[in-house]
Parts: C-alpha cells; structure tokens; sequence
C-alpha cells in the first residue's frame, strides 16, 4: 500500500537535517494547534476520557474477582444486588467512554481534513505567486509530487498518527499510574522489559534501514532502466534488441529482490518479537505476582495480580503501536519539510506603483474612467508632489543596453538595444538558445534585467505593476497551455466577462470558428488536461483567439506557428495578421517565411543582435540573414 | 485475473505456503498462552501452589519461544514469498512488454507502464505479505479462540458470536455506504491535481493573463470540495472505533455479569476461566478489526492487480507465420492496395488504397504536410504495424510471410523519435551489429558524418552518453542513430525525417556517402526539407493518406502543385531556417 512502511526514506540524514525535521514537525503542530485550537484542547480532553473509562473497565475485573466473586464465594451468599450496582456503576462509565471516543474520532476528521485543505490552499496561493524562475528551474514532477505524495503523508500524520499517538501517549501514562498503585515491584519489571522492547526496535529499525536504504537504491536504478528502456521500446524492437535488455533488466530485478528480502525480513520480525517479548513479560509478571502474593508479601492480592496482568497488556500494547507509527511520522516530517518548503520560497515582488487604467479624453484632457474605452493609460502617481497624471498607452518599447543573465555567471544577454514604435512589428531570428526568448520575458518581466533599461511609453518597466504591465501584453507561446473547461471558458481566459458574442468575434478573427463549429458540441465542448484532443494547429487557434478577446496594445508571438507545417502554418498566419494589425508585435520564430513582413527583424546569435533593419535591408547587406534566406548557407 | 498473478509466485510457492503455517502456529501459541493463565490462577495461585506456578510458567515461556519461532519464520518466509513474487512479477510483465509490437506499444503510456512496472507492483508486493501474515492469523484467531471459548463455558461464549455477527454486519454496512463516497472523493482529487498540473505547466499563461486570483480562487474551490468528500466519507469511518468499543463493553459486562452468576450459584465457571474469557474476547474483536483493514488494503491493491493482468493479458499482434522465411532476396518494395489505420473503428483509414513500387537499390524521397502519413507509410515495410488489407512486398515476398527478426534485421528504420541508450558511443552503435568490429564502426560512422565529432570528444567512441543521450546535440543525435541502423548493413535503409537538425552541408555529405558507399542499399528518406529528397531517384508525394503522386524531381516540378508549393516556399522565394543550421539548436 502506498501506506507502507518506506524506512528507506528515513535514515540517512546528518545531525542538521534531523534537528530541521523535529523542527518542522513543531511548525506543524502548531499550524494545527493555530487554527484549531478548541478542538484541539476538546480532543485532549475526551481521549483522557476515554482512556480513564476504559482503564476504569479493567480496574473493575479486579473488584469484580475480590470483591464480588470471591467473598460471594466464601460467604455462601446470593445476593448480587451489590454486583449489579457496580455494574450498573461500569455501564454509566463505558457509556461516558463511548461517547468521548466518538467525540475525538469525530472533531478530528475535522480537524484533519480542514489542515489539509488549508495547507494546500496556501501552497496554492504562494504558488500562484512565484516567479516564473521557480517553475523553470524545479521539475514539474517534484512540485506535483509535494501537492500528491507530501500531502498525503501528512494526511496519514493528522488523521492517524496524530490521535493514535495522543492515544497511546495517554493510555501509556494512566495505565502506569494504575500499575504502579496496584503494585510497585511489578511495574519495576514491566518497566525493564518496555526498555528491552525499545533497545530491540532501536536494533532492528537501524539494521534494517541499512537494507532499506539499499533497496531504495536498487529499486532507483530498476526504476531508471525502466523508464530507460520503455522510452526506447521502438528502438528496441527495430534492432530486435529484446533478448540483451531482458539480460541487463534480470540483473537489477535480481539485485532488487535480494535488498527488498533483507530488509522486509528485518522489518517483518520486529512485530512477532516484540508481541512475545510482551508475553515473556506476561509470564514473569505472573510468576513474580504469583510468589507475592501467595506470601502476602507487599500486600498484593489475587484479584490485583489478576487485574495487573490486564494492565500489562494495555501497557505494552501502545508502546509497540507508537513503534509502528514511527516510520510513518519520519516519512510526514520528509512531506512537510517539502510542503513548508514550498510556503516559504520567497514569491515575486513587485515595487512597481503605476498602474493602468480605462482612459477616455474630457476637454482634450486625459482623464480615467469606469468603463472599458478602448483606450488604456498609465496612472502615474507622484508621491513628491502628490499629484497623479495620466499617460496614454501607446506599445512603444525601448531596450537600452540590456544585459541578462539566468544565473549570475552566465550572462546571455549582452548590451540589447533596440526600439519598437506603436503598431510595428518587430521580429527576432536565430537559432535556439541564442536568447529570442529571453528577450521577451523581460518586457513582461518574467525575469529582471541585470543591467540597462527597458522602458514601456516612456516609462520604465520596474515602475509598472507587474499585473498592469502584463495586462497590456498578449502572449501566444510555442506550447499551447489551454485549461480544463469548454472551449469558451478557453476563449474567455483573456477577458473573464466576454460575453458570447465577443468570444465569437474573437474565434472569427483567429479563424477558429470554423473548427468549433464542427465540433459536436460547438463552443461548449470540454476539453481536457491540456487540450489533448484537439490537434496541434486547432490549439494554436484557440491561443490566438484567446489573446484576440484580450485586447492588448502589445502582443508578443513566441513560436507561436513552429511545430505547424508551411501549409498549415498559412491557415493559422492569417489569424495572426488580423491579430496584429494597428498593435505593436514581438515575432519570435526560427522559420523566416513567418517574419519576412516585419517593420524590423533582429538576427540574433548568442544573446547579441547581430543584424537589424528590414527584409530588404538585410538582404542587401549580405550578412547571414540573406545567407540564410537565399538558401546559400555554408555556415556548419 | 488474481490467478494470472498467483502463476507468478512459482518458486516462492514454499515460503508462500510455509508463511501462513508458521502464522499459524504463532497464533495458536498466542491462543494457548491465556489457557495456561487460567490454570496458573485456579491452580497455582488460589491453592497457594508456587510449585504449580513455575510448572505452568515454564511452559508458558515455551510456548512463547515457539511463538517467537513462528512469528520470525513467519516473517522471514513472508518477505521471502513476497518480494519474490514482486521480482518475479516484474520479470514478467518486462518480458511480455519486450514481446509487444508498436501496435501493443501504443496502447500503453510510457508513464503508465512505468507505474505498472513499479508502484503497482510494491502495492500488490504489500497486500500479498499482508494476505500471508495477517490475512491467515486474523481469522485462525477467531476460529481459535472461539473453540477455546466454547470449551471452557459455552453458554458465555455464545456472546462472542453475537457479538461477532453484530461486528460484521457493521463493517459490511460501512464499507457499503462508503464505497462511493471514496470514489467521489478520489476523482475530485484527480480534478484537483489536474488543475494543479495545467497551472504549474502552464504557468506562463496565468501570469501573462494575469489570472493568479482567478485561478486561486478555483482551486479554493477545488479543495473545499475534497474537504467535503472526505469529511463525509470519514464520518462513517469515525464510528468505527465507538461501535468496536460498544460491543466490546457490552461483551465484559455481560461476561461479568453472568460469569459472576455461573461461579457463585452453580460453580461450572471459575475465577480463573471467567479470566481467560475476557482475554479471548479481546483477541477476537482485535483480529476482527484487523481483518476489515487487511479487506481495505486488498481492495485498494485490486487496481493495481487489474493494471498488471493488463500487461500479463497484453498478446502481441505481431507473431511469425507457421513457416517463416529467413533470407530476404532483395531491396525491392511494393505496395499493393494497401489500407491501414491505427484506430480501427475509425470513418477513414489513415493509409487509402496505396500502391507503390520501388525497385531494388533505388533511393526514394517522401514529401507532404505534417499528418499525411509519411511516418505510417514506412512503418509497414518493416511490419512495426500491419496492414488492415492488401500486402506490402519485400524482395517479391509478402512481410507476413518472413520471421519477424529476419525482416527487421534486412530492414533498417531510423525512426523519427531517435533515443539513444545510456552507454559508451561504441555500445550504442553496436545495437546495429553486436560483433562488429571496431573497424565496422567507424565507417558506419562515417558513413553518417558522425565521425567527425566523435573523434573531437576526449574519449572518443568511448564517450559515455546519458540517459536519453542529453549529452549530445540533436544534430549528433540524429547522426549517431543514422550510423547504428547502417551498422547493420540492411538492404532497406529507412530515414523518417531522422537529419532535420543537421546541418544542410553535412546532410548532403550523408547522401553523398550513401549514393557512393552503399548503392545496393534501397533508401527511403522522409523529410520536411526539400533539399533532403530532390535529389532522390524518385519522390513520393503523400497527402491525407494517399499517394499524390510519385516521379523525379522533374516531373514533379512540371505536374504536381504540393511540391511545386513547397519547393517554392523553401527555395524560390527563399526560407531558411536557422534551426537547420546544424547543431547550436537543442543545446
């Protein structure tokens, strides 16, 4: 089960790190302890309850022997008046036990399932608001994997761990207190042979971590063949390679099997030792008990012996529960360093203060206003004076000298500068890697710049609030990313309360229309995951049309036609024309019939513009551009 | 389906059987230990008779080292039989996999046969160790110590039975109304884990769009529906606990009670035995406990169990024929009428009607747009798939009729999805040819232009490449796959758009080599680029699945509109591409 146990997980872990896992097993204690604290304290509170009930219970077998039976017996007499009485005295504590057992199992549900949600919607939300960095430099398994595998072992943590631990922490200490009021010298032994318990669990966990960590390893690199060999399967079979990767397979499987079998075997015997250790215990007690008791030495009696017997059971049953529960606390404390992990990476910032407003002209002046005008501009609030003024947006792009680097010893952008007057197109070419891209997410500040400026209307980009800024740019990328939802819910991603009419007109424009058309339920088809059933060029339509419905001054293509064909790319190119008419247009792309009527093309090549200027320019020129474009390109 | 994965546990079956035995033994020692308790009390410590006590401790402490006995063998056999049976399981399925066709291979996820291969098999690994440890001891603990029970008085062990029925009859109820709401809760964590996947994938439309609070608030959504489910799943699951506790409470006053009764009036119960009663019935209601988990776990592992019986059912499509022909006579193609389609219930095949001939030794392009089944066209030459009607002919006989590895071997495919394996440069090449001899593979190597930047590598043909070869660019990718199908020295070479990160120069060079070196060899490249096939002997023309047309260069130039289009956009007016300029892309 998913729930086993993984000690493999576990042990090897330096001083720090374990010291950091208690640490975070205190956060989550109190981001419990936080937000339920009623319930928690009632949950205290009804398992002491319960466990006081239920050791009353056994309690009661004593009297029911000395007291009851015993002298009933002597005395000849048949009077059970008295034994209903205490019955009747036992039933009124079960009932109470009951109902505090329902009671903790039932707020805990509670307060368990809400921890999870909570926890969750606050990964969500500081996710949301990370910066793209985060998304490009951790793989995307890992992060699903904290909201899947981490979680869940969190949930097994609150929702069972966490009240059975409580449990037996409390049953372990009321217990005691009746052992050791029934008598002294026979707890003393019960109390050595827990100790003996805990030195063979502490043996038996530490040996076989050894082994677990070792199948851990085996069962990475079976993992990795695996995965190796099922991405090649057709390889495989072309050069009919079954027979050699069945041999290096068997191989690891082989040593797999021999780690998982060692380090079971440890795990699987710890439980039958412990239980006899326990009975080990139950006859010494006895015996010890017996010769006591039988001398009257220490004053214990037969019916004690008998209930202590009992006790001893109730006590060491919950140690070697809490024992069980061990694995399964280090694997939540792994899950929650992630899930706290994740709440704590440090998300976007965003000093920026002029924001964008619907504008309209009153007397020639520019003022803002409610409704959406078609016309936007930049809110420009001055704190020095106090005044506010209002600029129109018009798309006017200007990189000064900009350097950019991901990592600070690498720099892949060097001293870019260029300018884009509202309503050109300004294109980039070169090959992958020579930082198209990156340019682009800098204008919609995906990344900061580590030198120079990039100024929007004049205005310099840091200053705009990154949501405005990217508000006023539309973005179709290489990938189409289309959501859960019908294709309208998709349309309308751009402009979340377009009415139908406008997500039509949207569609039309990308000509997309005609395949929604056909679909069988037209605009309210669902697709799902990421748009899998339709093809590639469909999605691509739909992207367009959802930067269409957005409306945006700015609009940036990032490959957004390559994994399309030539013919089919004309279909989509049409759309984008209309697309990109009267707004100013960053192209991305590495074919050249995509950009040929661009206003101004950038040649690229490791992060430096190596040549500007028109189609016609360029070929002029002669440089690698008209290399490239005559086809007469020896350049390997 | 279960019985397909208990075939695999073969040479475990002793340990398998052994487990439960010594389970068994464990538990009748555990049984027989509260006996001996009862005979302490009543005859050692009432009378007052320690000799009685160290007789019966004594065998007490017996019992409770072959307890020990049991439970360690029971521990040892178990993990034996049940990692055994995971080993053996995985072995299987590999096989199987190894069998599958393309066809098989379709059917399945690369991440779905991953997570067969794994995770659904440590789940079954799990449930199986469970089934043969507790699954046995559970209700032998019940059997047990219900006949103890009636021995010693059965009027008081009667409770037990009701006791137990009433116990059951809950678990069924519980199991039964919380089925759905599991379900329930299951799929809206699969919705909510999807739309956590489209926001971290798509990561730069939310933040483009601006759509962060949009998207937050739907996930609050989301996750408030989980919370939902799962409270009210768990609801049912929370009055477990108080109802075990109700009849186990029930169960000590009654016994109290009446057992008082027993003793005192008519003496057929003694103190000693009313002892070991209540212990029996703590052991019975615990094993009962277990056994409903142990029925959770099972039911939650009979998915992975279905998964696996997937893969074990999977019979390959591709089989030799009852005489299989082993020598190929020559290079030659042909196509007769030819209809195929992956989907077979699909309106339209993807292959219509194609008929083709190629002679031996000559070298064929093939053009057309993205989804005109160029791919599918070459895959039925070497049987990856076969054809839904006509035949496809090699050397003038029908693919059908050759041995499978025979056809593959004379027929070499380099397909468009390259994937290297994680070994030197040598190891991989020699996939082509196992026995080749240093020699051999440099010329193939050669041969595909891929020489040239072995030997700039430090170590050469040695050069370790990762997993999934991430460590060389496309461009040499591409190369290193040309050179390992060449290694095998096909009649049929198959290129499936295999240079479109190499450079135009170097892919030229290639075809050189092949027109000078192997002219014998009977080449099909498929390409975007027209350069790539215009100096072909022939060019097939594919458009919607069907053959649009077929002729040289020439011809082709003088009749058919698609090349003409095309040949026109990548050349007359002009359009390179710089990502076809060798290899600075990918990396």
């Amino acid at each position: 089960m998913a729930r086993g146990p993984q000690p493999g997980a576990v042990s090897a872990l330096t001083k720090e790190q374990k010291a950091a896992r208690r640490g975070v097993l205190g956060r989550l204690m109190k981001y419990i302890g936080q937000r339920y604290t009623a319930q928690i304290i009632v949950v205290v509170i009804c398992i002491f309850i319960s466990v006081i009930c239920n050791a009353k219970g056994t309690a009661f077998m004593q009297s029911l022997i000395d007291d009851y039976i015993v002298p009933m017996v002597n005395s000849g007499s048949k009077d059970f008046g008295p034994l209903a009485g205490a019955i009747g005295q036992l039933i009124a504590f079960y009932a109470v036990g009951i109902a505090a057992t329902f009671a903790f199992n039932w707020i805990m549900i509670f307060v368990g399932q809400g921890t999870l949600r909570d926890l969750r919607n606050e990964m969500f939300e500081k996710m949301e608001d990370l910066p793209i960095r985060y998304f490009d430099t951790h793989a995307h398994g890992d992060v699903m994997s904290i909201y899947t595998n981490d979680i869940d072992t969190l949930r097994q943590m609150i929702s069972q761990s966490f009240p059975q631990i409580l449990n037996s922490a409390v049953t372990i200490v009321t217990v005691f207190v009746y052992m050791l009021m029934l008598s002294g010298p026979l707890t003393a032994v019960t109390i050595g042979m827990v100790l003996v318990i805990t030195l063979t669990t502490r043996f038996l966990a530490g040996t076989s971590g050894k082994y677990f960590r070792k199948q851990q390893k085996a069962l990475g690199a079976v993992n990795g063949n695996i995965e190796e060999i099922m991405n090649g399967q057709k390889v495989v079979k072309v050069f009919c390679h079954e027979e050699e990767v069945m041999e290096k397979f068997n191989e690891l499987n082989e040593n797999l099997y021999d780690n998982a079998y060692r380090a079971n075997r440890l795990a699987n015997i710890l439980g039958p030792i412990n239980a006899q250790l326990g009975n080990v215990n139950y006859v010494i007690c006895a015996i010890v008990g017996g010769t006591l008791a039988i001398n009257g030495w220490t004053g214990l009696t037969l019916g004690a012996l008998v209930s202590f017997l009992q006790f001893t059971r109730s006590f060491i049953m919950p140690i070697m529960q809490v024992s069980q529960q061990f694995q399964s606390i280090i694997l939540a404390m792994a899950g929650a360093e992630r899930v706290f992990g994740l709440i704590d990476e440090e998300p976007e910032t965003d000093e920026g203060y002029v924001t964008l407003v619907n504008a309209c002209e009153k007397n020639g002046e520019l003022t803002e206003c409610e409704e959406r005008t078609g016309m936007w501009a930049w809110k420009h609030f001055h704190k020095a004076e106090g005044t506010t003024t209002y600029q129109k947006l018009e798309g006017d792009i200007v990189f000064d000298d900009v350097d950019f680097a991901y990592n600070p010893d690498k720099t892949v952008l060097h001293n870019i500068k260029l300018f884009a007057t509202p309503g050109q197109k300004i294109a980039f070419v070169g090959a992958t890697g020579a930082g198209k891209t990156t340019i682009t997410n800098l204008i919609n500040r995906f990344y900061d710049i580590a030198d120079g400026k990039i100024r929007y209307d004049g205005i310099n980009v840091n200053k705009i609030k990154k949501a405005d800024l990217r508000r006023s740019l539309g973005i179709v990328l290489q990938d189409t990313h289309l959501f859960t939802g019908t294709i309208a819910d998709n349309i309308r991603y751009g402009k979340l309360n377009a009415s139908m009419d406008e997500v039509i007109a949207a569609a039309k424009l990308a000509n997309a229309d005609g395949f929604i058309r056909r679909l069988p339920k037209g605009y309210d088809t669902v697709i799902t995951g990421d748009g899998g059933n339709l093809s590639q060029g469909q999605r691509q339509l739909l992207a367009i049309a959802r930067a269409a419905i957005a409306d945006p001054p700015v609009l940036i293509l990032d490959e957004a036609t390559s994994s399309i064909d030539t013919r089919t790319e004309k279909i989509v190119q049409d759309g984008m024309d209309k697309l990109m008419h009267g707004r100013t247009t960053f192209v991305i792309a590495h074919r050249l019939s995509t950009i040929r009527n661009s206003d101004c093309i950038m040649v690229l090549d490791q992060g430096r513009i190596i040549e500007r200027g028109s189609h016609e320019e360029l070929i002029t020129e002669g440089g690698k551009y008209y290399q490239l474009y005559t086809g007469k390109i020896q350049n390997a | 389906m279960v019985k397909k994965i208990a075939n695999e546990i073969k040479d475990y079956t002793l340990p398998a059987v052994l487990t439960p035995v010594f389970m068994i033994l464990e538990v009748a020692m555990e049984m027989f230990i509260p006996l001996l308790i009862a005979d302490l009390v009543d005859k050692g410590i009432s009378v007052g008779n320690m000799h009685e006590v160290y007789a019966i401790g004594a065998q007490m402490i017996v019992c409770a080292v072959i307890g020990l006995f049991g439970g360690i063998m029971g521990g040892v056999l178990g993990s034996k039989a049940s990692a055994g049976l995971a080993k053996n399981l995985r072995r299987k399925m590999f096989e199987n996999i190894q069998t599958f066709s393309f066809e098989n291979i379709d059917k399945y996820s690369t991440a779905g046969l991953v997570t067969r291969l794994t995770t659904d098999v440590t789940n079954v690994q799990n449930a199986f160790i469970m089934i043969l440890r507790m699954g046995f001891r559970a209700p032998v603990t019940v059997i047990v110590a219900m006949i103890l029970s009636f021995r010693i008085n059965a009027r008081l062990a009667s409770i037990f039975l009701i006791a137990m029925i009433v116990i059951l009859a809950f678990m069924l109820l519980v199991m039964a109304k919380t089925r759905s709401l599991f379900e329930t809760l299951m799929k809206r964590y699969d919705d909510l884990n999807a739309s956590v996947q489209e926001n971290v994938t798509g990561i730069r439309v939310v933040k483009a769009y601006v759509r962060e609070i949009f998207e937050k608030s739907k996930f609050i959504k989301g996750s408030q529906g989980i919370y939902e489910a799962a409270t009210s799943a768990e609801k049912l699951i929370a009055l477990t606990t108080p109802v075990m506790n109700f009849v186990v409470y029930t169960c000590i006053i009654l016994i109290s009670w009446l057992g008082a009764h027993f003793i005192v009036l008519d003496g057929t119960l003694t103190t000693g035995e009313l002892v070991s009663l209540f212990s029996y019935c703590m052991n019975i209601l615990m094993s009962l406990m277990f056994f409903a988990m142990i029925f959770v776990m099972i039911t939650m592992s009979v998915a992975s169990v279905r998964r696996i019986a997937e893969v074990l059912d999977e019979e390959t499509t591709i089989k030799n024929g009852p005489n299989p022909i082993y020598e190929v006579a020559d290079g030659s193609i042909s196509f007769k009428d030819v209809v195929f389609g992956y989907n077979k219930t699909a309106e339209r095949p993807v292959l219509d009607h194609i008929n083709i001939d190629i002679k031996s030794g000559e070298t064929i392009g093939v053009l057309g747009g993205t989804g005109s089944a160029k791919s599918t066209l070459v895959s039925m030459i070497s049987r990856l798939y076969d054809v839904d009607e006509g035949e496809v002919l090699v050397g003038g006989v029908n693919v059908k009729d050759y041995d499978v590895e025979t056809i593959r071997n004379e027929v070499s495919v380099v397909l468009q999805n390259n994937v290297l394996f994680s070994g030197t440069i040598a190891e991989n090449l020699r996939w082509g040819d196992k026995n080749a001899t240093d020699e051999e593979v440099r010329h193939a190597a050669k041969l595909a232009c891929a020489d040239e930047f072995i030997e700039k590598f430090p170590q050469g043909y040695d050069t370790y490449i990762e997993q999934g070869g991430t460590n060389v660019s496309g461009g040499q990718r591409q190369r290193l796959c040309i050179a390992r199908a060449l290694l095998k020295k096909p009649k049929i070479l198959i290129l499936d758009d295999s240079t479109s990160a190499v450079d135009t120069a170097t892919d030229a060079n290639i075809r050189r080599a092949f027109r000078e070196e192997i002219p014998g060899t009977t080449k099909l490249i498929i390409a975007q680029r027209i350069s790539s096939v215009m100096d072909a002997d022939r060019i097939i023309v594919m458009d919607d699945g069907k053959v649009n047309d077929f002729g040289t260069h020439e011809e082709l130039m003088a009749r058919n509109e698609i090349y003409k289009e095309v040949y026109e956009q990548q050349t007359g007016a002009g359009s390179g591409d710089f990502d076809k300029t060798e290899e600075g892309g990918e990396n």
